[in-house]
């Protein structure tokens, strides 16, 4: 990636705020939100439910419309969806007629025949399913159809991968391998991620960069930048230090168990 | 070996496993259920038979089955069995396919479009209602006593089946795979052909199934209301010669075409929707 591809590339959100329902008693979901985020970086956006986590990355997206403020990539303002940012979303919602392979390839139909199947290949391979081209989606497990998803959503090249809860439905075993199969894959391709949880720990293990948001209305509470190396120790005692910062973000002081190792 | 490819072998075994439960399923079918369902239907005929042949049935009300078998025979021997059939299945297949047709336009007009659900559905909905029966009058009156008026009451009874899971099928496709659609920007078209339509198929070809079968009510229907020919027409004259045999020969007659046009219809149907199964 030459230079003036990675200044091209960054995500700019400025004084976006977005409301839901009419002028008058419209909710307020996201005020005044600022990030900017830098080519081949991992952020991980923690929050509560409601607040408004999702609704950012959909508006990243380009899923959701009429926001106030602006969003760029790469200098280009975001009005709708295109493929230039994949997504993965909490279910896989792979299409269940089609297999493995023609989900992967479904967003490449204008390639040439030739040129989609190799890279399909490839990626069903970085994904780790060689042998599954031609299984369809209820044959697969719950992990392994994420792994569907996530091939399907980087196939296209993205510069940015939006992930919404990814691995929230899969059970706690299948999601720590999901996550140190999403770094492998990251370390291996350098796209941007910005990958929305709930899950403090999991923000840790993966993000270099953590932005809490706090609800109603959703703002931006915090930036935690995480300066260590990968792989991380899920039980080190830099983690430690740094879960019970985080942990003093959503909870007060008397909230806090004493002991709140995992 | 790695977690990846552990995870895959073990997909692949319960992938494997899966396949092998379903095959065991299909093969058993045959075998022990299917058997086991034909054996009280065997020891009725083979009752009837009996019961008809000792003359406790009167053979003018309810004659033996292989007497009924035998008229089907002389039918075919005779030509008649291929003009009646002939006639009701050329019926059958050009009312049903215009009234799939009408359904299937109809139904994925307003299955995609609100606007033209909020227009045309009340009104398609309030028409289904009305009575098989009651249209006949008015069809023979509009299109007179020939073919057109038997074709029409046919293709009726295969529209609203058709147009009523065609268009659910599609108003209803998951909002959140229309979105996968959105994500990589389909225009209208392409969304309908790549995501709504395969959505929309298992409940459309159920649609046409059962408009199938309404189309085979409605030609008996038709037949029976007039007509020189046709299997309808053939009961009709069974009953008017006081032929009880020639009257069952054609109700048999109507069920096995009925369930080999449902048989054909269900294959090409399985074919379309291999993934489910597979």
């Amino acid at each position: 990636m030459s230079s003036a591809d990675v200044v091209n590339s960054s995500l700019d959100i400025q004084s976006v705020s977005k409301t839901f329902g009419s002028n008058g008693d419209g909710l307020l979901a996201l005020r005044d939100i600022n990030l900017h985020i830098r080519p081949g970086e991992f952020t991980c956006v923690v929050g509560g439910s409601g607040c408004g986590k999702t609704t950012l990355l959909r508006i990243i997206a380009g899923l959701e419309r009429a926001y106030s403020g602006s969003v760029t990539l790469g200098g280009n303002s975001i009005s709708g969806p295109g493929l230039d940012r994949g997504i993965v979303f909490q279910e896989h919602r792979l299409l269940p007629w089609l297999t493995v392979e023609q989900n992967v390839g479904f967003g490449l139909s204008e390639l040439p025949s030739a040129e989609r199947r190799e890279r399909v290949a490839r990626y069903i391979d970085l994904v780790g399913l060689r042998g599954f081209e031609q299984a369809y989606p209820h044959q697969l497990s719950g992990g392994m159809a994420q792994r569907v998803a996530i091939a399907r959503a980087l196939v296209s090249h993205p510069k940015l991968l939006l992930l919404d809860e990814p691995f929230g439905a899969l059970d706690a075993l299948t999601r720590i391998r999901m996550q140190q199969e999403l770094l492998r894959i990251w370390q291996a391709q350098r796209t941007t991620m910005i990958f929305v949880t709930h899950d403090i720990d999991e923000a840790i293990y993966l993000a270099d960069r953590i932005v809490i948001m706090s609800p109603r209305p959703g703002t931006i509470k915090q930036i935690f930048q995480v300066e260590m190396p990968r792989p991380r120790d899920r039980a080190g005692l830099q983690l430690t230090e740094l879960r019970k910062s985080i942990y003093r973000e959503f909870f007060t002081e008397e909230d806090l168990p004493e002991d709140y190792e995992i | 070996m790695s977690t990846v490819q552990q995870n895959a072998t073990i997909a692949q075994l319960s992938a494997l496993r899966d396949k092998s439960a379903v095959l065991k399923r299909v093969a058993m079918r045959p075998f022990s259920s299917r058997l086991l369902g034909l054996i009280v239907p065997a020891i009725g005929v083979l009752l009837w038979e009996v019961l008809a042949r000792t003359g406790f049935l009167q053979p003018n009300i309810l004659p033996a089955p292989t007497v009924i078998a035998q008229t089907i025979l002389e039918l075919a021997r005779s030509g008649e069995l291929w003009k009646h059939t002939g006639i009701t299945l050329w019926r059958i297949t050009t009312g049903f396919l215009l009234g799939a047709f009408a359904g299937t336009l109809l139904g994925a007009l307003t299955g995609y479009l609100s606007l033209a659900r909020k227009l045309l559905d009340p009104l398609l909905q309030s028409l289904r209602n009305i009575p098989s029966m009651a249209w006949v009058p008015l069809f023979l009156l509009w299109l007179g006593i020939q073919e057109s008026s038997k074709i029409g009451l046919i293709s009726l009874g295969a529209f609203f089946p058709v147009y009523l899971n065609l268009s659910t099928a599609m108003s209803h496709v998951d909002p959140k795979l229309i979105e996968v659609g959105r994500v990589y920007r389909l225009s209208g078209i392409q969304m309908i052909r790549r995501v709504i339509l395969p959505a929309a198929l298992p409940e459309y070809i159920v649609g046409l199934r059962s408009g199938l079968g309404l189309a085979w009510m409605f030609v008996v229907a038709a037949e029976i209301m007039g007509a020189s020919r046709g299997l309808g027409f053939l009961m009709i004259d069974g009953q008017m010669t006081g032929r009880a045999s020639i009257i069952l020969a054609s109700v048999i007659l109507f069920a096995c075409l009925g369930k080999a046009t449902d048989f054909l219809l269900e294959t090409a149907g399985r074919s379309f929707l291999r993934y489910k199964t597979k």
